[in-house]
């Protein structure tokens, strides 16, 4: 007992440290995010921070480059890997004791991939060139785990962006990203004076959503629908069941002090473009790469590779952000909470698991979180606000960008816990409420 | 108590940080194109040359440790190209590289773009900065031999 509080006031300590941290670095940067980052989060025992009444049991541990997450109508959990673990590139998880961890743990697949989701006795997984699903019987146990089906074939992948993160409505349709195989359009991507091509050829065959048949083996990728573009890249998105729309969180732009220095200094560079999150229906339009968003001009500014200096607008054609955050977060998981379990404010408001940042260097790395952004009516209703942090494992290892944990993929389970995957070492967290 | 504490730290972070940011922000003077690099000292002076080079034109990828980021772009830490032969070394700088590479297992598939806009002496400086830092040891690499490799490359 006397270690326990003594532990507890350590961390507790550790916490008060890091908050100033925050502070003291905030304060020079002239960061004007509004962000209710500290306060009253509290310290979990397995590291993590969450608000007050919540509690995180680590669910598992091991599975490496663990993506997207799924989780059934009786709680059994799927989890799509990234690189293969023991050989195989999905793992079913469940836990017969209701303890709050795995106990029974099985995998299979021989792919690496991102996405995966369920829907109506089908487990849908992607590779970064296809989508497949396997049947799943009353027991949600794998029919035929050596056999799925082929639903979509042959998606490109460029070996930039290449994951296909999925997501299905429920109205029979499959909708996939297909990244950019490109930072910004330029004509050798990446390279310091290549200059934008405008027509964007990217355009026609990637960065954006393709809509398919859930339920149609056989489809290829010229059977999909275009139905957004100007997106950059996706990995977290979800239908929202309040709008009956999807949303999805864009990877912004990187590099603009690296290629435009004389127009960005390193600080702007850390800080701009803003992560966004977009509603779309059929024909969206994004914006990528002719504009990206600045959160704190709160326009769509052109891009220097068209010709922008940072303050000139454009992009006239293109739809504003439904909230922004701040650059090269990286947002890897999106959720839309529709259980009873949290307090009210939490009913069909937005997680978004950030895995956290490269492109800040030399500023300080961040994000390794998961942050909540509160929704009315299908709009945000207030300021976001970190939900679960330290997945880093402290804020050194946030600002070296060396983190412990990277979070990544998000699902809600049936008794309304939500569980977080990392893709750094595998853990999956399962967060309860408990008053 | 604890309050104060509190404050009297965040204070103290503040400056402190404040001038590690300001360390950090200060811009490089400018690289001499020639130099001799062969002799002992000549080898430390390229090294700190190098490393401005590296923080402006190699850091934002690769990191400031140089570990990289997974699953996107490769440490330069004890790498078959970092440490290995030369030329393939110097014309991974001068062309870039794209497609898919492994190291110790771990899969990399970002875009690393050209940089043959640098002057000989650059690539010479940076890569011997790398070969000489981050825990590497290897030969240093001199702006002739740079010029050797990219009229060969072309
Ligand atoms: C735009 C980001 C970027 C920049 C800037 C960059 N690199 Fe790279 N570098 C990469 C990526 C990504 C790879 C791996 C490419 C692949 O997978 O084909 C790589 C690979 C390498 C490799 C071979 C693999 C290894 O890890 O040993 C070397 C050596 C290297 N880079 C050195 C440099 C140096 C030196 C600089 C600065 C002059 C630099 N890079 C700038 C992204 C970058």
């Amino acid at each position: 007992m006397k270690n326990f509080s003594r532990n507890f006031l350590s961390i507790k300590a550790f916490y008060l440290a890091f908050s100033c941290c925050i502070l003291a670095f905030s304060a020079c940067a002239g960061d004007t995010t509004k962000v209710a980052f500290v306060s009253g989060l509290q310290p979990n025992d397995n590291g993590l921070i969450l608000p007050a009444g919540f509690k995180a049991t680590t669910f598992a541990e091991g599975l490496g480059r663990a993506r997207h997450i799924a989780v059934t109508s009786d709680g059994v959990v799927f989890v799509k890997l990234a690189k293969l673990k023991d050989g195989k590139g999905i793992y079913r998880l469940q836990d017969t004791n209701g303890d709050g961890k795995a106990d029974l743990v099985t995998g299979f697949g021989d792919f690496t991939g991102t996405g995966m989701t369920v829907r109506n006795g089908y487990l849908y997984a992607s590779s970064d060139v296809a989508v497949y699903r396997y049947r799943l019987d009353d027991r949600n146990k794998v029919v035929n785990p050596d056999q799925p089906e082929n639903i979509v074939t042959g998606l490109l992948a460029r070996g930039e962006h290449e994951a296909k993160a999925i997501t299905l409505d429920y109205d029979g349709n499959l909708y996939v990203n297909i990244g950019a195989y490109s930072n910004s359009c330029q004509v050798v991507d990446r390279t310091k004076g290549s200059p934008g091509m405008r027509p964007c050829p990217v355009l026609d065959s990637a960065a954006g959503i393709w809509k398919f048949k859930a339920d149609k083996p056989g489809q290829t990728y010229a059977d999909g629908v275009h139905y957004a573009t100007g997106l950059r890249n996706v990995v977290g998105l979800d239908w929202n069941k309040t709008t009956n729309t999807l949303f999805v969180m864009q990877h912004g732009r990187d590099q603009l002090h690296d290629l435009f220095p004389d127009i960005y200094d390193t600080k702007q560079s850390a800080e701009l473009p803003a992560e966004c999150m977009y509603e779309l229906h059929q024909g969206s339009n994004c914006g990528w790469p002719y504009i990206y968003y600045d959160e704190f001009q709160h326009k769509k500014i052109l891009a220097p590779e068209f010709g922008g200096d940072s303050k000139k607008t454009a992009g006239e054609d293109a739809q504003d952000p439904v909230i922004a955050f701040p650059g090269h977060l990286a947002p890897n998981g999106l959720l839309f909470y529709t259980g009873d379990q949290f307090p009210a404010k939490y009913k069909n408001g937005a997680f978004i698991a950030f895995h956290g940042s490269w492109n800040r260097a030399p500023e300080h790395q961040k994000g390794f979180f998961v942050v909540f952004v509160p929704f009315k009516d299908g709009k945000p209703s207030g300021e976001w606000e970190v939900f679960a942090d330290n997945f880093s494992g402290s804020p050194a290892l946030t600002a070296s960008g060396r983190a412990q944990h990277r979070p990544c993929g998000l699902a809600q389970g049936p008794d309304g816990s939500i569980y977080v995957t990392d893709d750094t070492k595998g853990t999956v967290w399962k967060i309860s409420y408990n008053k | 108590m604890t309050k104060t504490l509190g404050i009297s730290f965040s204070a103290i972070l503040l400056i402190v940080a404040c001038g590690l940011l300001s360390l950090t922000n200060k811009s490089f003077p400018p690289i001499q194109k020639n130099g001799p690099v062969q002799n002992v000292s000549g080898l430390k002076v390229s090294i700190e040359r190098g490393k401005k080079v590296y923080a402006e034109q190699c850091l934002s990828c690769h990191q400031v440790d140089a570990l990289g980021v997974s699953g996107m772009t490769p440490p330069l830490v004890k790498t078959k190209w970092v440490l290995g032969d030369k030329t393939t070394l110097v014309q991974i700088v001068l062309k870039g590289l794209t497609g898919e590479i492994e190291i110790d297992g771990d899969t990399f598939h970002n875009v690393m773009a050209p940089h043959s806009e640098l002057t000989d002496q650059q690539i010479a400086d940076v890569l011997t900065y790398v070969r000489n830092s981050f825990g590497n040891k290897a030969r240093a690499i001199s702006a002739a031999e740079v010029k050797v490799i990219r009229a060969k490359t072309k």
